[in-house]
Formats: structure tokens, sequence, C-alpha cells
């Protein structure tokens, strides 16, 4: 995925709080996906507003003193992965 | 909570409940996995006790909600149960057979919150896909699923494959793809209910599942993010057992029509198990204390070779259903498993397949979905 790509979550996938363990699910069919509070970061900033490049630069801040090359390596793996089972988009 | 109890209820969190809202359906589908007697199950539980159901399941953990059937668009409550399923959260699945929807009706259930529609799709041309529905819907199904997607709904389109058919995969792909299905699940009959009364008629042999699991295999690859697609081997050819349902009550809770509170599509054709409907207990209790549930959940029933080996834990022993439909016990291994005694079964049922496979194409009989009783009572 691109820098400046503006992923957003395909209509197929919601996302939503997990009362029982209080950690984000996405959802979709017949499926579900439990994460862990990072990549919850990431799944929130995909409304297609956001580009790749600013929601590293939102993460990094967050996770300081995390060197901002190591989050951009797993924002990129994880929208790719995302990416590759439909689960964000990143046409307009 | 005490920390068995708590291990116990992660252990057995349901996350999706299958909420079959009536055995009724236009279509007579030859492999339909309701019970072969689904008209001794009335459609017992109005809509106050469906909503009751919707969220007592979620409260028990329950975040996935497929509304199935039978044909559930003939519940007119429908719009409320998906209401209700929107405001606890849940993603909903409706599958249906396309038949009676109107435009209308997917507008409104999409606005009211529905995530996804799965439509099944016998075939990708009329004559063999309304051979096997035994009703002529395809065309409708086709404007149906065409609907789906000009109002923005995710639509995944489920083929069940068998020997008519299975030749057919790399036109079943394409077909997916002229009407940008989100996903595509090509899943094999599986042999229970009316699908075993036809499996003589069904089954293929494992050189025409292997030749359609190669197209899919390729196809799932060059369509990687626009189209997921899912194949799902017959459990006539797995060396082991599927973990189904991921196991016996565990992460799967089904409501029947009539209100019993079941681990999967079959168990209430299981003998001496005493079934619970929501009518009488929460859901809740049936589902942590119902004898019948706990039949066959953790370790204690299983039989050897199950009980000694280092798979238990992953597929659980396979199918129940199947192990009683095949062997007559409910507990014998899944005799699909290469190592159960009763494999013999499999691989007759294989080489019996694999005969049918050289003979000269001829249609097979095909026995329909009917309310009658197949056979007279003893």
């Amino acid at each position: 995925m691109s820098h400046d790509a503006r992923p957003r979550l395909a209509p197929k996938a919601r996302l939503r709080l997990d009362q029982k363990t209080n950690r984000y699910l996405l959802l979709y069919p017949e499926k579900g996906m439990q994460l862990n509070p990072t990549a919850a970061d990431i799944v929130q900033l995909c409304t297609g507003e956001h580009t790749v490049e600013e929601i590293v630069s939102r993460l990094a801040e967050k996770y300081a003193p995390q060197p901002r090359e190591v989050v951009e390596r797993e924002v990129l793996s994880f929208l790719d992965a995302l990416s590759e089972r439909a689960l964000v988009r990143t046409d307009p | 909570m005490s920390a068995a109890t708590a291990e116990r209820a992660a252990e057995y969190r349901p996350y999706t409940l299958v909420a079959e809202l009536t055995y009724a359906c236009p279509l007579r589908c030859v492999y339909c996995s309701n019970p072969v007697d689904y008209a001794r199950h009335a459609d017992a539980l109005d809509t106050d006790t469906w909503l009751q159901v919707l969220r007592d399941a979620e409260a028990l953990g329950v975040v996935q909600l497929n509304l199935t059937g039978g044909e559930p668009l003939l519940r007119k409550d429908l719009e409320a149960l998906v209401a209700e399923a929107e405001r606890l959260q849940l993603y909903t699945n409706l599958i249906t057979s396309g038949i009676p929807a109107t435009r209308e009706r997917l507008a409104r259930l999409r606005d009211l919150g529905l995530d996804n529609v799965q439509i099944s799709v016998q075939d990708v041309a009329a004559p063999g896909a309304d051979r096997i529905a035994g009703r002529r819907v395809f065309e409708r199904k086709l404007r149906v699923a065409r609907w789906v997607k000009e109002l923005g709904l995710p639509l995944t389109l489920n083929i069940v494959l068998h020997r008519e058919n299975l030749d057919r995969a790399e036109e079943m792909i394409a077909f997916a793809e002229t009407l940008q299905a989100d996903r595509l699940e090509l899943a094999n009959t599986q042999y229970l209910g009316w699908a075993l009364v036809n499996r003589r008629a069904l089954l293929p042999s494992a050189e025409q599942l292997a030749r359609a699991r190669a197209t899919a295999a390729a196809a799932r690859e060059r369509l990687k993010g626009r189209m997921e697609i899912l194949f799902v081997t017959p459990d006539y050819y797995v060396e082991r057992p599927k973990a189904c349902m991921d196991g016996w009550g565990r992460r799967f809770l089904l409501v029947s029509p009539d209100g019993l509170v079941l681990p999967c599509h079959l168990a209430h054709t299981l003998p001496g198990l005493a079934w619970e409907s929501v009518r009488q207990r929460p859901l809740a209790d049936i589902w942590h204390d119902s004898a019948a549930l706990n039949t066959f959940r953790g370790e204690e029933w299983m039989p050897e070779p199950c009980r000694s080996c280092d798979r238990r834990t992953v597929d659980f022993g396979g199918c129940r259903c199947q192990a009683y439909h095949l062997t007559g016990s409910a507990a014998a291994t899944d005799p699909t498993c290469a190592l159960a005694p009763h494999h013999d079964l499999i691989e007759a049922a294989r080489r019996e397949a694999e005969a049918a496979a050289r003979l000269p194409e001829a249609a097979a009989t095909l026995v329909y979905r009917t309310a009658r009783p197949l056979l007279p009572p003893a």
C-alpha cells in the first residue's frame, strides 16, 4: 500500500468492542479477528480521510518512544494483510 | 467468578448465533441441510421471543448473527429482528435463497443495519440450477443478487458443489465475478440430512473434486483483494475429520424454529437427547447447563481412537451427526477419520462414486425435499 493511499474499512467489515475481553473485534462474513490495541488504532483510522503517512504519524506519536520505522513497518504490514482480504479499500 | 468458572465460560463462549427462523422454504433442494423430518418442527417463536433470544445471545458473547432457515424472508418480522441486532451491534448476515425478496424490502433491511446478504445459487445456468432446487427460480435469484449489489450491500454467493456441477468451477468463478460478489463460497455438499438421502447421485469422485479445488485455488490467488473464495471439501474426502462447528457447543449456538437450543443444524436428529426450548428456560441457563449440550462437550465421552489421539483438541472427534447417521452411534468416532473403526463406510461410498464417474453420463434420480415422511411409519 502506498504512503498517500487513504484506506477505508470495506462495507463488509465492522468494528466492535468485545464486552467480554475489552478488545476490539473486526467482524466480517462468517469470521472475526481479535485486534490488539495497535491494530484497533489502525482500523479506527481507516475512514478514507487519512493517508497511510498520517496514520503512521499518529501512531508513532501515540506509541513514542518506539522508532517511527518500527511503527511504519507494523502499520504497512497490517494494512496489506487487511487489503489482501478485501477488508480495507484504497480506491476513491 | 472463580478461575475454573471463568475458564469454562471462555471455552464455551458462543460467537455466532444461527437463528433458524423457519423451516419453510419455497425451494426443494436435494441437499437441504434441514432435518429430513423438518415438518415436525413448527415455527413456534413469536417476535418477542426471538428478540429476547438475540439479547440473551449477545449477553453470552455472540457477535455474529446468521438469519437463516428454511427461508428467513418468509418471516414478516425480519425487520424487527435486524433492527434489534443492529442495536446490539451484531454482525448480521441474511442467508437466503433470494426468494421471495423484493428490492424494497432489501433496501429497508439495509437501512435497518443488515451487514451482509448471502444468496444460494445452485449452478451457473437455469437448467442445472432449477433441477437441483426443484423450482424454476434461477433467473429470479440473479435479479435479487444484482439488487443486493445495487443497494451497496456486500454479497456472498454460495454455490453448493456435487457431482453434477463440480466440473463448472471455472464458470462459477466467472459468474461470481460478473455479479461482483464480495465472497464466493464453493461449498461441497456435506452428506447429512437430505444430501445423505441423495448421496448416490451427488457424491463426486476424488479426481473430479481435485480438479475443482485446483481451479478454486488458482482463482483465489488471481482475485486476491477483490473477491474472497472459499472452497469447502466434503468430509468424505478428508483424512482427518473437520472440527465440526468448531467443536460441539463451543462457538456456535443454534436456535431452531421451534425454539430448541442446539449446537448444530441436525443435533435434534440424534436419539436420546432432551433438547430444551428458549420458551422454557433462559438461553444462558440452557447454554451452560443443558444435559444434551453437555453430552459431547469435553473429552469424557470420547471413544478410542479419539481419547488418546493428539488431535482430539483440534477436531473434537469430528461430527456427531455424521457418526450417528452412518454408524448408529452418536458417540462413535466420525467415520470420515481414516483411523475410525467405521471408516470402511466412507471408503465404500467413495468406491461407489468412482464407479459412477466411469459410467456414461445419465441424469441420476433425485429425491426432493418434501414435508411428507420419506418412509411410511413402521
